[in-house]
């Protein structure tokens, strides 16, 4: 039982980073569905320019507080968020706020690809188009294809632009999504297990993909695979029956986990 | 004497099998249904549907085809002079079975026309003794063969046997048997349209019902009389049937539309609980109701507020029964287009919201148009079912068969110059009925198309999806 309290304690205040810019923060961050509590008080940096891994048993709550820091619980009726949450300093659940502009800065990527039921070209201008990114044609290509070359998908599919985004293979929808999120140059794309419906060639582009797009854009990703995070993040954050129990390092949390739960989980001892 | 009865003892042997099959299952093995292959059910069953099927089958046969036998033995009876008219030539067929008819009707007890005289009396005699005879033959063969089956199968019922696969193969049997029923009557009934459709058409020219431009089916009956030989130019029906339909899209298809966007997107879970089951009740309603509805207050609203900005309304209008009809079928676009758009799923919506679009923005470049195919599929249902109503358009649209684009005029459909074709007495060869089963042809070909387009939109929708 103190092993649970620890985390809380620690967590819920703010163990801010000093050396490098913080992207996204979180305080005492508290979701409910319904009568279901199921973030309890999580503080979290997440940093500028790296990729963060959520790991931790299925049911713990990664999903739902990698959605609450683009608000995509908003569209659940019964979830409801409390506590604070920030981006650049700024509180996301402000009643100023601009949700829309909000995710158009905090993009996402779904566990399943969710290409719409458009043509590949379509589904990358989806974004440009709505946020009035482009101002003619000829930009809009242009967006298209760096978006897509970004990606690593243009080869794939620069002769077949007109059709349907569906029918690519499932590695491809998934690279053709992170296009489509690309396109709209957010800072910070949140991937929910991006990975776990592809097969592991299809991974591993994507991984690589990821390691790349670190340069530009703040990453976090969810992930069931310990390797996948050890292998793309720098900073791991691990959650058990939501609560954040630790967050660090990549390398520190692997090497020398400060809690025995951490410990157990990325040994196997359960998950 | 009765069928029913029959029916009841054949029913009641069944059972009785039954229950003597479901104890001789468990018999044979010292009360341990483990030891058996199937379930001791399933042997009572084995033995009832060996009991029951085949003599019910038999009964329905004999049913079927009694009367048919029956009446040739009857005419084969008949004294030769019976068969001919009174100028010594063969009998008409109409005049003979008006004969038949007497004498069915003096053999069951009814007073008729023919019975003076004798050689009906005495044909009606033979009749009812054929019947009878016939059916205690019929009944005691039926019988016998399903105690004889019953008792074959009780014997057949050992551990081994496998009562279960066997029932399962007759109920498969049966479904077929039911759904045979199901596709013949449509033959049937598609057979028959062709059948009459064609007879009119060898009185009636091809192209002069399909293109002619005038409708007037009023036939002489007698050369001497007064009145047009008929014309059958079937299109003023059609523009009618197109215009009334079209006024009705005009209206079902926004309102429907939206309110399915409203109810699948935008309302509470409680609002839309109460709401689209509320909506539904429209297409519960009988459409007699909306039929007076459109004739007792609809039209002559429309014709008073005509009158106040100066146009001609006739009391009977196109638009008076497309707008009630477009109520009506309010139901069949939004009920159908609220189960597309929930059917589009949440990730389709998550991935726009992801990408900073707003929920209107969703809606109408996401949600929508992945949802287009279901919603064509059923504005299609909808305009068939608009082009087949009869009673709204009888009662509020009017007889005169104007060929016009103009809502405020009186038109006519196709249903219902079918209804007035076939109302009231009718020669059963004369062109002006065989015409509503030309026209009734051609509507069936129509609403078929609109329906087979729809249904393969709609099913094209479900496998982008699945
Ligand atoms: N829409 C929802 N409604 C109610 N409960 C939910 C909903 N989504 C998630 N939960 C609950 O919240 C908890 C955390 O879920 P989730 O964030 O999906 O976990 P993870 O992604 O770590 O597997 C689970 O117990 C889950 O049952
Ligand atoms: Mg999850």
């Amino acid at each position: 039982m103190t092993d649970q309290h620890q985390p809380f304690e620690g967590t819920a205040g703010q163990p801010r980073i000093a050396d490098r810019s913080v992207k996204v923060s979180a305080t005492n961050a508290n979701v409910y569905y319904g009568e279901k509590h199921a973030i309890k008080d999580v503080g979290l940096d997440i940093v500028a320019q790296e990729v963060t891994a959520f790991i931790g048993p299925s049911g713990c709550g990664k999903s739902t507080f990698l959605r609450c820091l683009n608000r995509m619980n908003d569209t659940i009726d019964i979830c409801r968020v409390t506590g604070d949450i920030r981006l650049d300093e700024e509180d996301i659940y402000d009643r100023k706020i601009d949700v829309v502009e909000l995710r158009a800065r905090v993009g996402m990527v779904f566990q399943k690809p969710n290409p719409f039921p458009k043509s590949i070209y379509e589904n990358i201008a989806y974004g440009p188009r709505i946020h009035g990114t482009a101002t003619g044609k000829a930009e809009l290509d242009e967006i298209v294809q760096s978006s897509l070359v970004r990606a690593g998908l243009w080869e794939e599919v620069k002769d077949r632009l007109d059709s349907p985004g569906t029918g690519l293979s499932g590695g491809q929808q998934q690279r053709l999504c992170i296009a489509r999120a690309i396109a709209v140059s957010p800072e910070v794309i949140l991937m929910d297990e991006p990975c776990s419906a592809l097969d592991p060639i299809a991974t591993a582009k994507i991984e690589e993909l990821i390691d790349e797009l670190r340069t530009n854009f703040t990453i976090v990703i969810v992930t069931h695979s310990m390797q996948q995070a050890a292998r793309v993040s720098q900073r791991t954050a691990f959650f058990h029956l939501g609560r954040l129990i630790e967050c660090g390092d990549t390398e520190t949390i692997f090497t020398n986990p400060q809690h025995n739960l951490t410990q157990g989980y990325i040994t196997g001892r359960f998950g | 004497m009765n069928t029913l009865i029959l029916v009841l003892v054949i029913l009641a042997l069944a059972t009785l099998s039954y229950v003597v099959g479901t104890r001789r299952s468990t018999g044979l093995v010292d009360n341990k249904p483990k030891d058996l292959h199937s379930l001791p059910g399933y042997y009572g069953l084995y033995v009832a549907m060996w009991c029951g099927v085949p003599a019910l089958a038999l009964l329905a046969l004999w049913t079927a085809f009694e009367p048919t036998i029956v009446k040739h033995m009857v005419l084969a009876s008949l004294p030769a002079q019976a068969l001919l008219d009174p100028a010594g030539g063969p009998l008409s067929d109409q005049r003979i079975s008006l004969m038949m008819t007497d004498i069915a009707n003096t053999a069951s007890g009814n007073i008729s026309s023919g019975a003076s005289q004798s050689y009906i009396s005495e044909a009606a005699v033979y009749q009812r003794s054929l019947t009878d005879t016939g059916y205690w033959l019929m009944a005691a063969v039926a019988v016998a063969l399903g105690l004889g089956l019953a008792s074959l199968a009780y014997r057949r019922i050992s551990p081994k046997l496998r009562a279960r696969n066997d029932v399962e193969s007759g109920v498969k049997y049966f479904m077929i048997a039911c759904s045979t029923v199901a596709i013949l009557t449509t033959i049937g009934i598609i057979l028959s349209l062709l059948f009459e459709s064609y007879r009119f058409f060898t009185q009636v020219p091809v192209t002069d019902f399909l293109f002619g431009l005038s409708w007037s089916p009023q036939t002489a009956m007698r050369a001497d009389q007064v009145g047009s030989s008929g014309a059958f130019g079937a299109i003023p029906l059609f523009v009618g049937t197109g215009l009334i339909a079209t006024i009705a899209l005009v209206v079902a298809v926004p309102i429907g539309l939206l309110s399915a966007i409203y109810m699948s997107e935008y309302a509470a879970p409680k609002f839309r609980a109460f709401a689209k089951p509320a909506l539904e009740i429209l297409a519960g309603i009988p459409t007699v109701v909306y039929g007076f509805f459109a004739a007792l207050t609809v039209a002559p609203a429309i014709r008073g507020f005509g009158e106040t900005i100066g146009l001609d309304v006739s009391s009977e209008s196109a638009l008076a029964a497309g707008l009630v009809m477009g109520i009506m079928i309010i139901p069949f676009v939004s009920s159908l287009s609220d189960d597309v758009i929930t059917a589009v799923p949440q990730a389709m919506r998550e991935g726009s919201y992801g990408l900073g679009a707003t929920k209107s923005e969703t809606i109408r470049k996401v949600v929508f148009p992945a949802a287009l195919p279901g919603i064509v599929g059923g504005i299609l249902l909808a305009a068939s079912r608009a082009i087949g109503e009869t009673m709204i358009v009888v009662m509020a649209a009017g007889l005169a068969a104007n060929l016009t684009a103009n809502p405020f005029a009186a038109v006519t459909t196709v249903t219902v110059q079918i209804v007035t074709l076939l109302v009231g007495d009718q020669e059963f060869d004369s062109p002006k009925t065989l015409a509503a089963f030309a026209l009734g042809l051609v509507l069936f070909f129509i609403t078929l198309l609109l329906n087979v387009i729809a249904l393969r939109v709609v099913r094209k929708y479900r496998e982008q999806y699945d």
